[in-house]
Order: structure tokens, then C-alpha cells, then sequence
């Protein structure tokens, strides 16, 4: 595992059809970093996800993981797609969710294995998730399932956690949870995280830099340098104020003009069926 | 006649055998036709070999070919008209309507006799040559072999879209692959039940199975078990002196299997809600 590298983009510049949603976007990611990508809905947040897995070229620019292409680095990214609630009689258990991770892209019928079932059994455990692994996963709660997905990313100890909107429908305690469950794993083995969320607050504690993205342009810095009524302000091209309430950030519009801008931050669980459909679809966030 | 005395006869055996091949291979897809939701694309597949039935009558004499040969031809027309759910129910809808109506077309220009072609909507099990057993296993081997290899990853892309595309599994060829496969082995099925009972192998089988099971080999080995049932069973009771047609007999096995899943369903639930609900209080959330 290098030090650092783990993820270089310049110049980047990628999009659906004629519309382009990252603008000539530079990152660089190293080996144990947690970088935490924000902004309101349609600002490219999860096109980065689509553009660092290979599921979507860039119209230009340089993108690199872990010094190669996404595709040739897919074995080494660990990945939690939005969540998508399974079937109550889908059937299938957490455990097998877990194994499809490992072993969903080789050919065969899924016959038990003692080595994979070790693999797996480990992963399930760094989650604590061993108690319900073997109910099946359309019965789990929306918190269960989701450590079950970290679970299935943590297999093979990923350089490159991607998590797009992992506390999605999570209550705050269950929320806490999983941070803590990504930060400690972060620790142990030095995986770089990319944190897709709408809600800062809960990973504020352990991001180190942050990704504010909006209409496919970026600010980039520590927390304190990004979240300021200053930086938004000119990023958003608008009036917006950065509130901090209790121990909470919060960015509120600052007139008419910016309470567009800013979207309905707590709505789009709603949306998030179709944007991952092969020809795109509407980029939401 | 007697069963007995009917089991030695050539036309009963063909149906044996052809009756097995068939449930076979329509249990084992059944699973995945559930998990997909494609009971539409098997309806439409059936009554689209309508079509290419009337086509082989018209140009070759041989609507058993015809059928076969349109099945597959439909499956790539709606393999390239997309895969997605919502897009894929509508595609079928306006293909399978278009098609209807060129195979009343086509049979109103065949001057033979008119029953070779109304056979293929109820299904003629009793009339099944022995080129016709033999084209059959070669056919249920190619449907197995397929499913054997493909299992795993189309498993991973029915369950797990965002991810298994994002593993690399390609998603997309696997649908068309599938939708393939599914052509072929309704266009077989359709000679024991008919076009238009053909939902009561590829999917009541696997309806009654999910109600049973909770993994996925589970699942396909039940429903291809209740699959074998309802067809030899059928087959069996239509031979022991009655005149009632062996498709009344399938189909209502078939029913009569689904009911007894579906009342035993809710019982079984309840006990792993119960079994759940133990798990959560025993601590570690």
C-alpha cells in the first residue's frame, strides 16, 4: 500500500449526455484520509462516485486510482451504493449480501466455501453485525442492512471506501454508529473514505477535509476553511450563512435568491431509484 | 387403459420425459423470474411463440423451429429495447402486441391444417415426436449449463444492481443473456402447458418457493422440486383414466402448491419475525 495517491483527478470534466456535471474538478487523495462530499441535489456528488468506480468516463481530464484506472482498480475500492430498501421477501440473508461482495462477479452457483466463509464471518463481526447475519435482509432495519453494506465494502480491506449517502435514513444514534464504524476501520488499516452525505454534522468529528461541490464546481479544504459563510457564499454565487447551533453547522440561504440554491436537503430518499440506470438518467447529487 | 399399461406406451414415456426436461428448467429460471419481475416478459415471450410458430408453419412446416427461432429473436429485440423494469414492461407491451397481430397474419396465409398451430396455445404433451424428446434435451442441457455458469453474478446484478456494476459483473449483457434463456425455455415450456399456461411452470413453482425458503439455492432447489410435482404429477393423473386434459391437471397441481406455500407463509414469517425479535433483545444492537 503506497502512502499516498490514492486517488489523483485533474482537470476533471464529466457528465450525461450534453450536460456536464463536474467542471474541471483537482483532488488528491491519501491513504487514510476521510473526505466528506457535500452539496445539494444535482451537484455532481454521486457522479464522482460513478466517475472513481468506471462506471462513467470522463469527457476529459485525469482520473486515477490507486495510480491506475478505476476499472483496473476495482478489486481495491470497497463500495455502499445509495440505499435502496430490499424486498420484506427477498430471499436472500445478510450473509449472502455480504458474500456477493467477495464472490458476486465470478461465474458458478454460490456453493458454501470454508475460506470465503471465514472472509466473510470476519467482515460481519468488524460491523457487529454476526447476531442477524443470518436473517433475511429484507426483515433488517434500514440500520442493520447498512452495516451489512459496510460489511460487504470492508471485504478484502479496501485502499478506497466510496459510501454514498450511508446515513441516509438512519436515526442519530444509529448514524453515530457507522461513523464510528468507518473511522475505526479507517485507523486499522489506513483506507482513504469518500463520504457522500447531505448531513455534515454526524462525520464532522472525523473528517479531515471536505469536498463542497456545487453545480460541478468545488471548495476543497479542511472543514473550517470550506464551511464559512465567505467560501459558500462565493461558491453557491449567492448569500448563504454558515450557523453554528448546540455544536451543529448548519448553512442556511441567506435571501430568496440562495434558498433555491440550497434544495431540499432532507427530501431525496424519494428520488434515488433511477439515477444509477446505465445511460444516467437525471445526475441527482 | 390403465396407467401401467399407458407408461409403456411410447407417447405417455415422451411426456414423462419431456414433462421432467421441462419442469426443470422452467423451475430454475423461475427463481430469478420472480426476483426480476419479469412475469410479464414470460408471458410475452409465451405468447410471442405463438408467433413464431405460425412463421415456422408458414415457411418451413415446422412451428416447433419457428417458435424457437422467434423466441430468441424477440429476447434480443427487447435485450436492446432496454432493461430496466418500467421501460421493460411497456417494450413488451408494444411487442408483443405488434407481433400478435403478424402471427394472425401469417396463420391466415397457411393453408395446412390449423391445428398445429392452436396446439402450440394450449400445448400438445401427448404428441411429442421422439426428434421432438431429443431437441428437448439438448435444449434443457443448454438452459442448464447456461444457468449453472451465470447463476452467481446474475444473482449478484438481480439483488444488487449498483454494486454488482460496479464490481464489474456486466449487468446489462446478463439481462439480455437471461432474457435469452427465459425465451428459450417458455417457448419449451409452452409445448406440455401451452402459451397461455405457461405462467404456471416458470412462475408459480418460485412464487410458492420464496414463501418457503429464505437462500437463494434453497429457493431454486424448492421450486424446481414443486416444478417437477406439478408436471409429472399432472402428467401421472391424466393418464390414470380420465379424459381431462394433462394441462388442466398442471396447472392446478401448480395452484394447489402455491396455495398450501402461501398459507404456511405467514406461519413460517412469524416465527423468524419472532426468532429476529430474540436476536435484537439479546443485546448488541
Amino acid at each position: 500500500m503506497s502512502s499516498s495517491g490514492v486517488v489523483h483527478l485533474a482537470d476533471l470534466v464529466a457528465g450525461y449526455d450534453d450536460h456536464r456535471v463536474l467542471r474541471h474538478l483537482d483532488l488528491d487523495v491519501s491513504s487514510g484520509e476521510i473526505i466528506a462530499v457535500l452539496g445539494p441535489n444535482g451537484s455532481g456528488k454521486t457522479t464522482l462516485i460513478r466517475v472513481l468506480l468506471g462506471l462513467l468516463e470522463p469527457s476529459s481530464g485525469v482520473v486515477e486510482v490507486l495510480g491506475s484506472s478505476p476499472r483496473a482498480a476495482r478489486g481495491h475500492v470497497g463500495y455502499v451504493p445509495q440505499h435502496r430498501g430490499f424486498d420484506r421477501d427477498l430471499p436472500l440473508r445478510g450473509r449472502e449480501l455480504v458474500e456477493l461482495g467477495l464472490t458476486g462477479n465470478r461465474i458458478g452457483l454460490p456453493w458454501p466455501r470454508a475460506s470465503v466463509r471465514r472472509e466473510v464471518d470476519a467482515a460481519i463481526a468488524a460491523v457487529g453485525a454476526t447476531k442477524f447475519a443470518d436473517v433475511p435482509i429484507g426483515m433488517l432495519s434500514g440500520g442493520e442492512q447498512q452495516r451489512l453494506r459496510i460489511a460487504q465494502a470492508l471485504l478484502g480491506t479496501p485502499e478506497l471506501l466510496l459510501l454514498d449517502e450511508p446515513l441516509l435514513a438512519l436515526d442519530p444514534a444509529r448514524q453515530a454508529e457507522v461513523v464510528a464504524i468507518i473511522d475505526a476501520h479507517r485507523r486499522a488499516t489506513q483506507t482513504a473514505v469518500l463520504f457522500v452525505t447531505h448531513e455534515v454534522n454526524p462525520i464532522l468529528p472525523i473528517v479531515d477535509r471536505i469536498v463542497y461541490l456545487v453545480a460541478g464546481r468545488a471548495a476543497i479544504g479542511a472543514p473550517e476553511e470550506v464551511l464559512t459563510t465567505e467560501t459558500l457564499s462565493s461558491l453557491y454565487g449567492a448569500p448563504v450563512e454558515v450557523l453554528e447551533a448546540g455544536g451543529r453547522l448548519l448553512v442556511v440561504a441567506g435571501d430568496e435568491s440562495a434558498s433555491g440554491l440550497l434544495g431540499h436537503h432532507h427530501h431525496d430518499h424519494d428520488h434515488d431509484h433511477d439515477h444509477q440506470g446505465e445511460r444516467g438518467g437525471r445526475p441527482w447529487g | 387403459m390403465g396407467l401401467s399399461e399407458y407408461l409403456s406406451l411410447p407417447f405417455a414415456q415422451h411426456a414423462l420425459i419431456a414433462g421432467t426436461l421441462i419442469a426443470v428448467t422452467c423451475g430454475l429460471i423461475g427463481p430469478f423470474v420472480v426476483m426480476r419481475q419479469m412475469a410479464f416478459a414470460v408471458h410475452g415471450a409465451a405468447e410471442l411463440s405463438f408467433t413464431g410458430a405460425a412463421a415456422g408453419l408458414v415457411v418451413a412446416s415446422n412451428p416447433v423451429a419457428g417458435a424457437l427461432v422467434g423466441s430468441v429473436a424477440v429476447a434480443g429485440i427487447l435485450g436492446v429495447m432496454g432493461d430496466r423494469p418500467r421501460e421493460r414492461d411497456s417494450s413488451i407491451g408494444v411487442v408483443l402486441a405488434a407481433g400478435l397481430g403478424l402471427g394472425v397474419l401469417l396463420l391466415s396465409r397457411y393453408n395446412g391444417f390449423a391445428a398445429a398451430a392452436t396446439n402450440i396455445l394450449f400445448g400438445d404433451i401427448f404428441g411429442i415426436s421422439t426428434s421432438q424428446v431429443i431437441l428437448l434435451v439438448g435444449l434443457a442441457l443448454g438452459v442448464t449449463l447456461v444457468m449453472g455458469v451465470i447463476y452467481r453474478p446474475l444473482l449478484f446484478a438481480s439483488v444488487d444492481p449498483e454494486l454488482a456494476a460496479a464490481r464489474g459483473v456486466p449487468t446489462r449483457l446478463l439481462g439480455v443473456v437471461f432474457l435469452m434463456v427465459l425465451a428459450i425455455t417458455v417457448t419449451e415450456a409452452a409445448q406440455v402447458v401451452g402459451t397461455l399456461l405457461v405462467l404456471s411452470l416458470a412462475i408459480t413453482p418460485a412464487a410458492a418457493a420464496q414463501r418457503l425458503a429464505t437462500a437463494p439455492l434453497t429457493v431454486t432447489i424448492t421450486s424446481v422440486i414443486l416444478a417437477l410435482v406439478a408436471t409429472d404429477g399432472g402428467l401421472l393423473l391424466s393418464l390414470s383414466g380420465t379424459t381431462i386434459p394433462p394441462t388442466v391437471f398442471v396447472t392446478g397441481i401448480s395452484f394447489g402448491l402455491y396455495l398450501v406455500a402461501r398459507l404456511a407463509g405467514p406461519g413460517l414469517s412469524r416465527r423468524r419475525h419472532r426468532r429476529l425479535a430474540l436476536i435484537r433483545s439479546a443485546g448488541v444492537a
